[in-house]
């Protein structure tokens, strides 16, 4: 029974009050700064680094203050969005790729949840706007419109006692107050025949309990779309449905895309999903980019063992493997996370080094760079 | 239980129909034909593949195969002569152990309430498998067959992953010393690391316990990998059955190549030439006239919607319900 201790992290009732406390304070402290009216725009104004972004992160750390212990769910995220690119975010359960795309939309469970460090660059155009640093007030403009998000189950994103029509002209009566009824009606439908729902009409007055799990999932993108934002969020859009209903929405947003020049931030752990969609992959483990890159670059020559690793336990259609690698070991308790590198107790390809702290992050290339010290001394330069 | 039988499990013509009711009385107005004339077998050892969009009846087909749902009509025969149907008390009771099922999702099939090694162990000793003074030692050998420490047998589910909760699934299953397993979506619910740990586990099992097992999915890349034959379903038929290497290499029906085509590969260089379906599964209660497929097909004439396709045998065991390759149904001709 003595490994049942060491192996698991019970706490006593009183260090738990304790931590629930001091938790308190911190996220009441959050809590207060964001949820502040009028407040002047020069606050949250900043500047992109490079205006071709539609969105940047940066060092970006979001914490789950919980009663047995701060879990840092994402624990300093950087990487960009470019206009009209694809960007897809894979990794295992729990990695913090839905969370790092929660915090750009301020959707976190507050007020456990709670961005405590870094910046999220958003560029609207003419401006750009710090999300980490927006209150409430100012991100209710934001949501919906400059930003939206497909989320994974079509069922449980509509609501099933409202029309599908009622829905969206909600999304755009909200954003464009100005408008009339028939001006939102006619936009809604437009949109429910962009993403190729032939009897737009008819189904402007149906109940999402009356369409398929694809139709629903057109009509949340239809949703998604019908502000034209500047960015999509699509989190793993397509897990809860079959291959031939996935290969259709997957089809619809390159198709969208292309035409309505938005950006989209792919969330998925299904590395067929992201190959064929992306133009940069970001590879996440426990919190942190472990690699990112361009598609090509990650995928034809990946560099950090997780991302090899990853690769190779998935079956591939067509190519015979006799045992299937599987990565050993399981992803570290996210509560107290090491501080050398996270990998170190799955990885088979320690070095010396892996002894030492967290590794920094080597360009391979321009575009390639890798968390992993196997790459400090050949070539690769120390940012 | 004699092994001499090379399939352990014939399907012969299975159905199984849900009555749809209506009114205050519960009266029937319509069937649903989850699964309709499907029939395959299963040789000692291998691994039979089954796929299919949700909705295409091959959970029901599983169900069906345990008699956890009575079938409408057919014929499913065990080791060449035991019919599940026709057991009663005593029999059943003793035959049940060789069959044994594995669920989807690990987080609903074990109860909160049972520490692991009673989980395990519980119908080991309903069954009377081994003596009460080997039992302790039965279950902690199981368990480290499946990848579990001795220590955890006092733990309850909940402390354990979505990976270890599934092993604890496989080993209750293979405790009982089975025959045969039904694998429904195992891996479905897990991390893709963890969903290979799973998949070497079942085939080491298989190796080392003599399984046979009907490995259920929608992840064709899974199925192509585990399995030894593999079956298509569509709304409640089976299109195509063959061996995996034939039925990848080979795929004669319109859906199957559909299907397959439709897998996104993890390499950004190659471009598919996608066969992209329109429309989706027609609902099972209202199924359409002729060939099922034919609302979908892109290589559907006349007579697919007037004449039920029949299953053609193409040689090397590879069966295709299609009028396409049927010359006597009159498709070439239109």
């Amino acid at each position: 029974m003595s490994k049942k201790s060491n192996e698991t992290s019970y706490i006593s009732a009183r260090e738990s009050r304790r931590i629930s406390r001091e938790n308190q304070k911190i996220t009441k402290k959050l809590d207060k700064r964001l949820s502040r009216k009028h407040v002047p725009e020069s606050e949250y104004l900043t500047q992109m680094k490079d205006p071709g972004n539609v969105v940047e992160f940066d060092n970006l750390h979001t914490y789950f203050f919980t009663d047995v212990g701060t879990v840092k769910a994402v624990d300093g995220v950087t990487f960009n969005v470019p206009v009209g690119k694809t960007v897809g975010i894979v990794g295992e359960s729990g990695c913090g790729k839905s969370v790092t795309s929660l915090s750009l939309m301020q959707l976190v469970q507050r007020p456990n949840g709670q961005i405590v460090e870094g910046a999220i660059r958003l560029n609207l155009g003419g401006k750009a706007f710090d999300v980490a640093k927006m209150p409430i007030e100012a991100m209710q403009k934001v949501r919906g419109n400059v930003v939206s998000m497909i989320f994974q189950e079509p069922m449980t994103s509509l609501n099933p006692v409202f029309r599908i029509g009622y829905q969206l002209d909600e999304v755009i009566a909200l954003h464009n107050p100005d408008m009339d009824e028939d001006e939102v009606k006619s936009r809604s439908i437009e949109a429910i025949k962009m993403v190729g729902i032939a009897d737009a009409e008819g189904i402007y007055n149906r109940y999402p309990h009356e369409l398929s799990g694809g139709m629903r999932q057109r009509i949340v993108i239809a949703m998604a779309l019908a502000c034209n934002p500047r960015l999509i969020i699509a989190d793993e859009p397509t897990t809860a449905l079959d291959v031939t209903i996935q290969a259709q929405i997957l089809e619809l947003l390159r198709d969208l895309k292309s035409r309505i020049n938005a950006s989209i931030m792919l969330i998925t752990h299904d590395l067929g999903v992201i190959a064929e969609m992306a133009d940069y992959v970001v590879v996440m483990y426990a919190g942190r980019v472990v690699e990112k890159g361009l598609a090509s670059e990650v995928f034809l020559d990946p560099r950090h063992p997780y991302t090899i690793g990853l690769m190779e336990s998935k079956p591939v259609i067509n190519k015979k493997v006799d045992r299937l690698y599987s990565i050993p070991g399981a992803v570290p308790n996210p509560v107290n996370m090491p501080d050398y590198c996270y990998f170190r107790d799955r990885c088979e390809k320690c070095v010396e080094r892996c002894q030492g702290k967290y590794p920094p992050e080597i360009h391979v290339s321009d575009t390639h760079i890798v968390s992993c010290w196997r790459y400090f001394d050949k070539g690769g330069a120390e940012e | 239980m004699s092994s001499t039988y090379e399939n352990v499990v014939e399907v012969r013509n299975l159905c199984k129909y849900f009555p749809i009711r209506a009114g205050l009385f519960g009266r029937v107005v319509g069937q649903v034909h989850a699964v309709e004339d499907v029939s395959f077998s299963i040789k000692r050892g291998t691994t039979m593949g089954l796929v299919g969009e949700s909705g295409c009846g091959k959970t029901t087909v599983g169900k069906t195969l345990l008699n956890l749902t009575p079938k409408t009509s057919g014929e499913v025969v065990f080791n060449g002569d035991t019919h599940l149907d026709q057991l009663k008390g005593r029999a059943l009771r003793d035959f049940r152990p060789k069959i044994q099922l594995i669920f989807q999702d690990p987080y609903s099939s074990l109860s909160p309430r049972l520490p692991v090694g009673e989980i395990i162990g519980e119908a080991v000793r309903e069954h009377h498998l081994v003596p009460e003074n080997e039992f302790d030692a039965y279950v902690s050998r199981i368990m480290k067959a499946c990848g579990l420490h001795d220590y955890q047998k006092d733990r309850y589910p909940h402390e354990f992953s979505g990976g270890q909760r599934q092993r604890i699934c496989i080993a209750r299953a293979i405790a009982l010393n089975p025959d045969f397993i039904v694998c429904d979506e195992p891996v479905s619910a897990l991390d893709v690391s963890i969903q290979a740990q799973i998949i070497n586990l079942l085939e080491d099992l298989q190796k080392q316990f003599n399984l046979t097992y009907l490995f259920i999915s929608h992840d064709l890349s899974v199925v192509q990998h585990i399995s030894d034959t593999v079956g298509v379903m569509y709304l409640g038929n089976m299109v195509e059955f063959a061996s995996k290497d034939e039925i990848f290499a080979n795929p004669l029906h319109p859906y199957t190549q559909a299907l397959f085509s439709a897998i996104p590969i993890p390499d950004p260089t190659v471009k598919m030439n996608r066969i992209i379906l329109e429309g989706s599964i027609p609902s099972p209660a209202n199924p359409p006239s002729g060939c099922k497929f034919h609302t979908r097909c892109r290589k559907c004439r006349g007579v697919c919607s007037q004449k039920v396709p029949r299953t053609l045998d193409m040689g090397n065991g590879h069966t295709v319900a299609c009028h396409i390759y049927d010359p006597e149904s009159g498709y070439g001709e239109e």
